[in-house]
């Protein structure tokens, strides 16, 4: 059996996973969720190397558009230019160091750093008159005094991702059989997807790791989320169970789905009765165009079916009741910050983005009749991890021999830890 | 005017005194302190709803275009009611402490659909030896039934740029 044992004296980065493929048995050692050591590793390792989720492009509509947002630990610009070319700049100014933006966002032609005024077009070009004699007189010839631009800047069906290594791969040949399931989102509505108003801007103090598997875990749903389905039952009307046949999807390079029918109802586009008559006429045209778009197979999958994905190392995106995207990142072992945004379908009626909302809201969010309790489990484990060294191990082995997996298994979560083990425990 | 056709009626609706809203926005917040939840709730007409927009939202956000933390109607509020009192709503099992002030009472208009209210508030949260301070102010639409004041639309501001670190909003602010 390979692996660490709990008492031997651990060489740093010795496995801390075991994964017995022949017993069934996969383990997680809980030193990964509190160590110092291993979060600077993975910021080296992953957050420095992984591509990271930037934002949508409906975010930065128009040309000028901007917003400013922390990825992976750092302050970036994400933005068009006059003729509409994206771009990712550091929010740090080349003279020393103030955010050149500091609203979350707005239209610009060029950024102003406020500390000694330099200033900067919106294509990152250093853009200040100096007095001759200040500077030398190739000054910036070799462009540093420009914005510092991210290593590499891609989209893939309106989500865009940064990686902050020069040597990525692809973020086509990175998402992998992820792209399957980011078409299936951005294909609900015939002009698009776009994010609907706020961020929630909230923080978890637990280990960002536990924030993606809690995400996919079809598992937890029934014993944490009662209180949720106490209320959807009475809002549907009926019983308000998960349905028992259900997918889990190896995307490949640590992303997982899990898939499957749900009792809520979905505003693309599967009505339930407690919206009355009025929204079954639209739901049904919803229904309709999407049949005529892509064929009554997929829309079928897409309409009625549900899925939880994490996108490696830490984007969810969670198309169930409503859509949201969730990205997290840690401050420290036991601290990570969220953001959470809501996607809707473009040109949507008012009245359907007002479902959507409230479908959004019946469940997700610091405020939603889940989300809290979510987070109340998470912080519980975390202070559970105080006692490692006596009880080492997570247990992530539910349902590891069985043929064909489902929802309530564990295996979407061995996905994230074999790629993560992987990343973290490379020679390199 | 968010505020539904809850108990509205054609004449507008009469302010009270001042401190008639303090004494009432005072006993509000010894129920939330108290967790007397059943008896809060009793303080909304039917048909009334609740709202918590994101950190930092303006006053005239609105729950069908933007996306809330807590937009309940009527019935929903009811849930959240019902999920307060349970052990499975376990963010807030066992109970936080919760302690509330309120100031800057102001009664800042009157229309048809009941008298506007507005207030400051800061909420302290203890759980788990983690305070969280939560600030802001509420605008309420009041109106006064059979000598009792009663709640067409509460709408909680939070005047905080994130909920960093409170994390969640699992009590009624
Ligand atoms: S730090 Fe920006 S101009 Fe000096
Ligand atoms: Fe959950």
């Amino acid at each position: 059996m390979q692996g660490l044992h709990a008492s031997e004296s651990p060489t740093r980065f010795a496995p801390m996973i075991l994964d017995d493929r022949d017993k069934g048995i996969f383990r997680v050692a809980r030193t990964a969720f509190i160590d110092e050591d291993v979060l600077l590793r993975e910021r080296d390792r992953i957050f420095n190397r992984c591509w990271l989720y930037l934002g949508h492009e409906s975010e930065i509509a128009e040309p000028n558009d901007f917003i400013t947002r922390n990825v992976g630990g750092k302050e970036l610009i994400f933005n068009r230019d006059r003729k509409g070319e994206p771009h990712a700049f550091f929010n740090t100014c080349p003279h020393r160091g103030a955010l050149v933006e500091r609203r979350p966002k707005g239209n610009a032609i060029s950024f102003k750093c406020f500390y000694h005024g330099w200033a900067f077009n919106n294509n990152g070009a250093f853009a200040t008159r100096m007095s001759p004699g200040d500077y030398p007189e190739d000054f910036n010839s070799d462009g540093c005094a420009n914005l510092t631009r991210v290593a590499k800047l891609q989209g893939y069906r309106g989500f865009y991702f940064v990686n902050f290594d020069p040597g990525a791969m692809s973020l086509d040949d990175y998402l992998a059989d992820a792209k399957g399931i980011l078409d299936i989102v951005a294909d609900h509505g015939p002009r698009g997807m776009e994010i609907v108003g706020s961020e929630q801007k909230y923080s978890i103090r637990a280990n960002w790791k536990l924030l993606v598997e809690n995400s996919i875990d079809g598992y937890h749903a029934v014993d944490t989320h009662a209180t949720y389905f106490d209320y959807l039952s009475e809002a549907i009307g009926g019983p308000a169970a998960l349905s028992k046949r259900s997918f889990v999807w190896n995307l490949s390079g640590g992303h997982s789905s899990i898939e499957g029918e749900a009792p809520w109802g979905r505003p693309v586009a599967r009505w339930i009765p407690a919206w009355g008559e009025a929204a079954k006429a639209e739901v049904d045209d919803i229904r309709a165009e999407l049949e005529s778009r892509v064929g009554a197979e997929r829309a079928d999958r897409i309409a009625r079916m549900g899925r939880n994905t994490a996108i490696f190392p830490n984007l969810i995106i969670n198309d169930i009741m409503a859509i949201t995207i969730r990205t997290f990142y840690p401050l420290e072992p036991n601290l990570m910050n969220v953001s959470a945004w809501a996607l809707g379908v473009k040109g949507e009626s008012r009245g359907f983005r007002k479902r959507r909302l409230d479908n959004f809201l019946e469940f997700l969010g610091p405020g939603g009749f889940a989300t809290p309790d979510d987070l109340e489990a998470l912080e519980a484990a975390q202070r559970g991890y105080a006692a490692h060294r006596e009880a080492a191990w997570n247990d992530i082995s539910r349902g590891m021999k069985r043929e064909r997996f489902v929802s309530t298994d564990e295996e979407q979560m061995r996905c994230f830890w074999r790629e993560w083990s992987r990343r973290m425990e490379d020679a390199q | 005017m968010n505020a539904p056709a809850a108990g509205a009626s054609a004449a507008i609706e009469k302010p009270l005194s001042r401190a008639d809203y303090e004494d009432f926005l005072y006993n509000e917040a010894a129920l939330l302190d108290e967790w007397r939840m059943d008896e809060w709730f009793a303080l909304f007409l039917e048909g009334a709803i609740y709202e918590v927009p994101c950190a930092g939202a303006p006053d005239n956000a609105d729950s069908s275009e933007d996306l809330f933390y807590i937009s309940d109607n009527y019935f929903r509020l009811g849930h959240r009611v019902a999920r307060m009192n349970k052990e499975s709503h376990h963010s807030e099992f066992p109970h936080s402490s919760v302690t509330r002030m309120i100031g800057n009472v102001r009664v800042l208009g009157a229309d048809q659909s009941g008298v506007s209210v507005g207030c400051t508030f800061v909420t302290h949260r203890s759980k788990n030896d983690v305070l969280s301070v939560y600030c802001g102010h509420h605008r309420y639409v009041l109106r006064a039934v059979e000598g009792r004041i009663r709640i067409v639309s509460k709408r909680t501001f939070l005047d905080l740029n994130s909920l960093r670190p409170q994390g969640r909003v699992s009590i009624i602010v």
